[in-house]
């Protein structure tokens, strides 16, 4: 097939490095606000009614939002095999949590009100709060560990290997670093998730969620900058020594990495991607600023811009890294050498450029359809037949 | 590498798989079988099927929510545990996968969160339409599944990059329309159509037995047994096209399958019980059926059907062939940007044997330093053990067969005579609910099982899959997991129990309203039978 060879390899890879930024932002977004809302379910709703509000402002989506991590693990796998072979393992126990979170949440969901029992409840909203608390402290402590870099390298057969000192211990990727960016994904989501239940609920639950999303939001800002700041002064970053080929062979092993100067120079080299934390910023203030008016669309709207500008600034401030090594910086992965063939990507392009815009076009649709506040008057006419 | 970490991952695929595939076929089928009913509820503006839909419904609800939920486990442990797998093949394998989230499970997630509660929100054909999605939706979801496992059974459209040191992809045609993975696929749906259908007509024989919610029980049974019907049949017929398929795609495993140690003049004879022994390599107290396998397997009278010990003599070959395969690569790594003509050549020629020197990676590192007795023993690895493998397949085949008759037998009472049943064939409905899992599950184990010692036949090896992981990371897993599921499992069987136990949700109001309207039409044709002459006309109880 010569199909594929109308787009270069190289702007291919750049396109499913983007794409991958926009699952992952996709990915928080809508699961975002659903994490949030469980993690802040036992603060801002206090009796069985008003916790059912707040559990019923997800309840019809959280299964379409759960789907853009499933696509997200996939499109790793089709076209980053090497990521998705290095990270998953690597990262062993803490995707074991992770996906204990992600199987114990639906039921939850779907389970909760089946019974009409107060200690079978209670159980099941601790479920809902740890199942949104978790991951969302988790995918942090991750992103913060990609930043220091994970010590895995690569055998001559492209075998991944692990540090000892690393691998296998959950702890080893609790650095304080990686903390602080779980701080900040944590108080993000919080903050996406207050904004969902101004919009979507009424009365107490929504004025409870607007104080602790306001006071999330400067947490999250204060992070943001805190780590800003230390990736400046206390994080070596990493860089391609030797010329790249960006349309060679995905063979991590063929370029060599060195660790020197920092992360941040990527600013000085593309100045534009200073766009992105300034999203974030900008976007953390008004969303908090919204929360303390009470402002309702236009809150999680600057929510949304504020994970995207986050989100975005951590892939550009690395790039062309994917994923550093620390104990063998030549095993790192990058756009230019862990990604599927050239082919592979084109097929999958084509895919993606089918059936995204189906996708964002049905999505739509059914918020469309469940536009409008869920009240404790809906939960007492649907007793039987909401969660 | 330790055998103890191999045989860990394995176990931990193999309990997650088989139990995620203990909720995937009922959401299959079930999706389906609610969207007829709907489908007849719009036609006909009965609300019994309405009630219907929506009784069937909730426990599509109960049962598809863990299939999502142990569906996640999956789509990530390739990576968490056989990682070298996914950096071998993810070129390929990765595609489907991808391509399943992004047409599938995204329409399936999407709609069934609007099918539950989108009954005020939403038009009747719209509300339609959405029961149709989810059942599309999850419908496609097992295609491209499928696709992907059906690689792993017959790893077409792909080569290997000597420079990425992996398979990559060549052609999508050949490995979407691989013809493993479309039996496979019509195989698997067809089996989840009958899960549900056997389902539905349990459940409903209990009522019927309980003497009610009977116009529901008896509408049920004649949709699920003509269903039912179609799709054993199906299963049957697909199952026999994989058999064909892998007379010529999967040798070794159609072998094992049928304990053939020796290549038999054709038409084979098939061996329908019998105890093989692996040791001896023979079948002891055979019973033949002479010439059938050469009929199933060939569909002809002179083909012959390769046995397990010539095929074991051409998988030493194959190693050979491999070693000199895995020498050139090693040339071409060493010279790279220089690498001589020749051995690129050499590597070419052997390329597609290069899977086999890996066989013997579990016992030397190099393979090129094997001893003639390490390649006999790697020839002697490609043999699955036949023993379970003959058993299992035997048991789903009859159990295949088996609901033919169940579900001709009920299709024949619901048509014919005038939906009465004996209690005897109610009692015997309700008893083999579980028989479909049981057969799906044998079916995965057969699928699976018979595909060792490779993960992708003939190019790479389980030894060589797994993650290099400690043994204390997979136990804390697999103990994790098992609690998990444990757990989930007692909860969502009681949620079913107390669901079936509380019957359908009764439209009271809509049920009278639209009798009276009903009646009114009736009223306004003369000569017209009475609402409740036939049991199919009569409106809930």
């Amino acid at each position: 097939m010569i199909l594929h060879e109308m787009i270069d390899y190289d702007t291919l890879r750049v396109i499913w490095w983007a794409l991958l930024g926009v699952l992952l932002i996709g990915f928080a977004l809508t699961d975002g606000f659903d994490m949030g809302a469980g993690a802040l379910l036992p603060f801002v709703a206090k009796t069985d009614t008003e916790r059912r509000v707040v559990i019923n402002t997800v309840g019809p989506v959280w299964e379409g939002n759960q789907v853009w991590f499933i696509l997200g693990g996939g499109a790793i796998f089709a076209a980053w095999p090497p990521l998705y072979a290095v990270s998953f393992s690597g990262f062993y126990l803490a995707m074991f949590v992770v996906l204990a979170a992600f199987i114990v949440r639906p039921v939850a969901f779907k389970y909760r009100s089946k019974r009409d029992d107060a200690t079978w409840r209670a159980r099941w909203d601790w479920a809902l709060f740890a199942g949104g608390a978790v991951p969302a402290l988790i995918f942090g402590v991750a992103v913060g560990n990609v930043l220091l870099g994970v010590p895995f390298y690569l055998t001559d057969d492209l075998m991944p290997m692990y540090d000892g000192s690393f691998y296998g211990k959950f702890l080893g990727l609790l650095r304080p670093f990686a903390i602080l960016a779980g701080v900040v994904s944590f108080s993000m989501l919080l903050m996406h998730g207050a904004a969902w239940l101004t919009l979507k609920t009424e009365g107490p639950i929504a004025e409870r969620a607007r104080r602790i999303g306001a006071v999330a939001g400067m947490t999250a800002a204060g992070g943001y900058a805190l780590a800003g700041l230390w990736l400046a002064v206390g994080i070596d970053g990493f860089a391609l020594v030797n010329d790249v080929v960006p349309a060679g062979p995905s063979n991590p092993l063929f370029s060599e990495v060195s660790r020197e100067g920092s992360w941040l120079t990527a600013y000085w080299l593309r100045p534009w991607i200073i766009v992105a934390p300034v999203m974030g910023f900008v976007g953390i203030a008004l969303a908090v600023m919204g929360l303390r008016a009470g402002r309702e669309v236009s809150t999680l709207l600057w929510s949304k811009m504020a994970i995207t500008g986050i989100i975005a600034s951590v892939g550009l401030t690395m790039f062309p890294f994917i994923l550093p090594s620390t104990v063998a910086p030549d095993s790192s992965l990058t756009v230019w050498d862990a990604s599927s063939s050239h082919q592979t990507l084109f097929i999958m392009l084509v895919c993606a450029l089918i059936f995204m815009p189906l996708i964002l076009a049905y999505t739509s649709w059914v918020y469309k359809v469940l536009w409008g506040k869920v009240t404790e008057a809906d939960v007492n006419e649907n007793a039987d037949t909401l969660y | 590498m330790e055998i103890g970490l191999i045989e860990l991952s394995r176990l931990q695929f193999a309990m997650t798989a088989m139990y995620h595939f203990l909720f995937v076929p009922l959401t299959l089928g079930l999706s389906i079988l609610v969207a007829i009913m709907e489908t007849v509820y719009v036609m006909t503006n009965r609300p019994i099927w309405r009630q219907m839909t929506k009784f069937w419904g909730t426990l599509f609800g109960i049962n598809f929510v863990l299939g999502v939920a142990t569906g996640i486990t999956m789509e990530f442990q390739f990576g968490m545990n056989w990682s070298y797998y996914s950096h071998y093949v993810g070129d390929i394998f990765g595609a489907p996968l991808a391509i399943e989230g992004l047409m599938a499970f995204f329409l399936e997630a999407t709609f069934v969160g609007l099918f539950f509660f989108g009954w005020d929100k939403l038009s009747k054909v719209q509300h339609l339409v959405v029961a149709w999605l989810v059942a599309i939706g999850s419908n496609f979801s097992a295609l491209w599944i499928l696709i992907a496992n059906g690689w792993m059974q017959n790893p077409v459209g792909a080569e290997f990059n000597p420079d990425t040191m992996r398979m990559e992809m060549t052609s999508f045609f050949d490995v979407v329309f691989n013809e493993v993975a479309q039996a496979k696929f019509v195989h698997t749906v067809s089996a989840g159509y009958v899960t549900a259908a056997v389902f539905v007509l349990g459940v409903s024989a209990l009522y019927l037995i309980q003497d009610r919610h009977k116009d529901l029980a008896r509408r049920s049974i004649a949709v699920a047994s003509s269903f039912g019907l179609a799709a054993a049949l199906s299963v049957v017929v697909l199952g026999d096209e994989s058999g064909y398929s892998a007379s010529h795609t999967q040798k070794m495993k159609l072998a094992a399958i049928e304990a053939m140690w020796e290549t038999e003049p054709a038409p084979a004879h098939f061996t329908l019980v019998g105890f093989p022994d692996q040791e001896a390599r023979e079948t002891h107290y055979a019973v033949h059926i002479p010439w059938a396998m050469g009929l199933i397997g060939t569909r002809s009278l002179t083909e012959e059907i390769p046995g397990i010990n010539d095929l074991v003599t051409e998988a030493e070959e194959r190693i050979r062939r491999g070693i000199i395969a895995y020498d050139a690569l090693m040339t071409i790594r060493e010279t790279r940007g220089n690498v001589p003509d020749e051995a690129r050549a050499v590597f070419e020629q052997n390329s597609d044997d290069l899977g086999f020197a890996f066989l013997l990676k579990r016992y030397v590192v190099d393979p090129r330093t094997a001893t003639g007795a390490q390649i006999a023993q790697a020839a002697e690895d490609t043999i699955p053990r036949v023993f379970p493998l003959f058993w299992a397949f035997r048991f789903m085949v009859a159990l295949g067969f088996s609901f033919i008759a169940v579900m001709a037998y009920f299709f024949y009472r619901a048509s014919f005579r005038n939906m009465q049943f004996p209690r005897w064939s109610l009692y015997a409905a309700v008893a083999i609910i579980p028989t479909p899992w049981i057969a799906a599950e044998l079916g995965w184990f057969v699928a699976e099982f018979g595909r060792q010692p490779w993960t992708v036949d003939g190019v790479l090896p389980t030894a060589m899959s797994a993650s290099h992981l400690s043994i204390a990371d997979l136990l804390i897993t697999l103990a994790g997991f098992i609690l998990f599921y444990t757990v989930l499992f007692v909860i969502e069987v009681r949620l079913m129990v107390k669901y079936i136990r509380k019957g359908p949700f009764q439209d009271v109001e809509e049920t009278d309203a639209w009798q009276a309207r009903h009646e009114a039409r009736l009223r306004q044709t003369p000569g017209a039978p009475s609402p409740s002459a036939s049991p199919l006309s009569t409106p809930a109880e």
